[in-house]
C-alpha cells in the first residue's frame, strides 16, 4: 500500500493539516498583536523559512483536499494516480512562486 | 455520536472545504503578492484598514476553517491517538471556539 502514490498524498495531506492547525492559533494571534509593533523579527531567515513551508503545506492541503473532493463527488476511478501527480504539482508550484517573491 | 451526527460533521467537513477551497486560491495569491518587496505593518494596515470587501472574505475564511480543523483533527484523534468519548469531542469544540475568537479578533484588527 505504501508503494501506491495516493498513500503518500494521504499523509501529506493528513501532516499538513494537523501543521496547519497548530499554526492557526500562532497566526492569529501574532496578526492581532504584532500589528502593532514591529515585524523585524520575521525577517530572520529560519522564521522566512518557517513562512515558506507553511505556505507550501497550505498548497499540498489543498491539492490534497481537491483530490480528496474529486474522488468522493465524481465518477472517476482510474484517474487517481493524475490526481496524486496534480495535487503535488500545486504544491511545487505555489513553492516555487513564494520562493521567487521571497 | 449518532450515525445522523457523523453524517453532519462529513456534509460540514466537504461543504467548508469547498468554501476554504476558494478562500485558499485567493490568499494564496494575494500572499506571493504581497510578500514582494517585504512586509511592514504600516504596509499591511495601509492595504487592510476599512476594506469591507476584503473584511468579509477572511470572516468567512476565519468561520470555514473554525468548523474545517477540529473535524480533521476528530479523524487524527480517532485513526492515531485512537482518542474516543466525550472529552475528545469537547476538547475539538473548544479549539473550534478558539480559532473563531482569535481568527475574527485578527480579522477586525486588520480590516475594521
Amino acid at each position: 500500500m505504501r508503494q501506491h502514490p495516493s498513500y503518500w498524498v494521504f499523509m501529506v495531506h493528513r501532516v499538513s493539516g494537523i501543521a496547519l492547525a497548530a499554526f492557526l492559533p500562532l497566526h492569529f494571534w501574532t496578526l492581532s498583536n504584532a500589528i502593532n509593533g514591529s515585524l523585524a523579527w520575521t525577517e530572520q531567515p529560519l522564521v522566512k523559512f518557517g513562512e515558506w513551508l507553511i505556505v507550501v503545506a497550505l498548497a499540498a492541503h489543498l491539492g490534497g483536499g481537491l483530490r480528496v473532493l474529486a474522488l468522493e463527488f465524481l465518477a472517476w476511478r482510474e484517474w487517481q494516480k493524475s490526481l496524486a501527480a496534480a495535487a503535488a504539482a500545486l504544491a511545487v508550484g505555489v513553492g516555487l512562486a513564494l520562493a521567487l517573491a521571497l | 455520536m449518532s450515525f445522523r451526527t457523523q453524517a453532519v460533521l462529513w456534509v460540514a467537513q466537504r461543504a467548508s472545504a469547498a468554501v476554504l477551497a476558494v478562500c485558499v486560491v485567493v490568499h494564496l495569491v494575494t500572499i506571493i503578492y504581497a510578500v514582494q518587496g517585504g512586509l511592514t505593518a504600516s504596509e499591511i494596515l495601509a492595504r487592510t484598514r476599512g476594506n469591507t470587501a476584503w473584511l468579509a472574505f477572511y470572516s468567512v475564511f476565519v468561520l470555514a476553517v473554525s468548523i474545517h480543523a477540529p473535524i480533521g483533527l476528530r479523524s487524527v484523534c480517532i485513526e492515531w491517538l485512537r482518542w474516543r468519548g466525550a472529552s475528545r469531542d469537547l476538547v475539538l469544540l473548544v479549539f473550534s471556539a478558539i480559532l473563531a475568537w482569535a481568527g475574527m479578533r485578527a480579522v477586525l484588527a486588520l480590516f475594521a
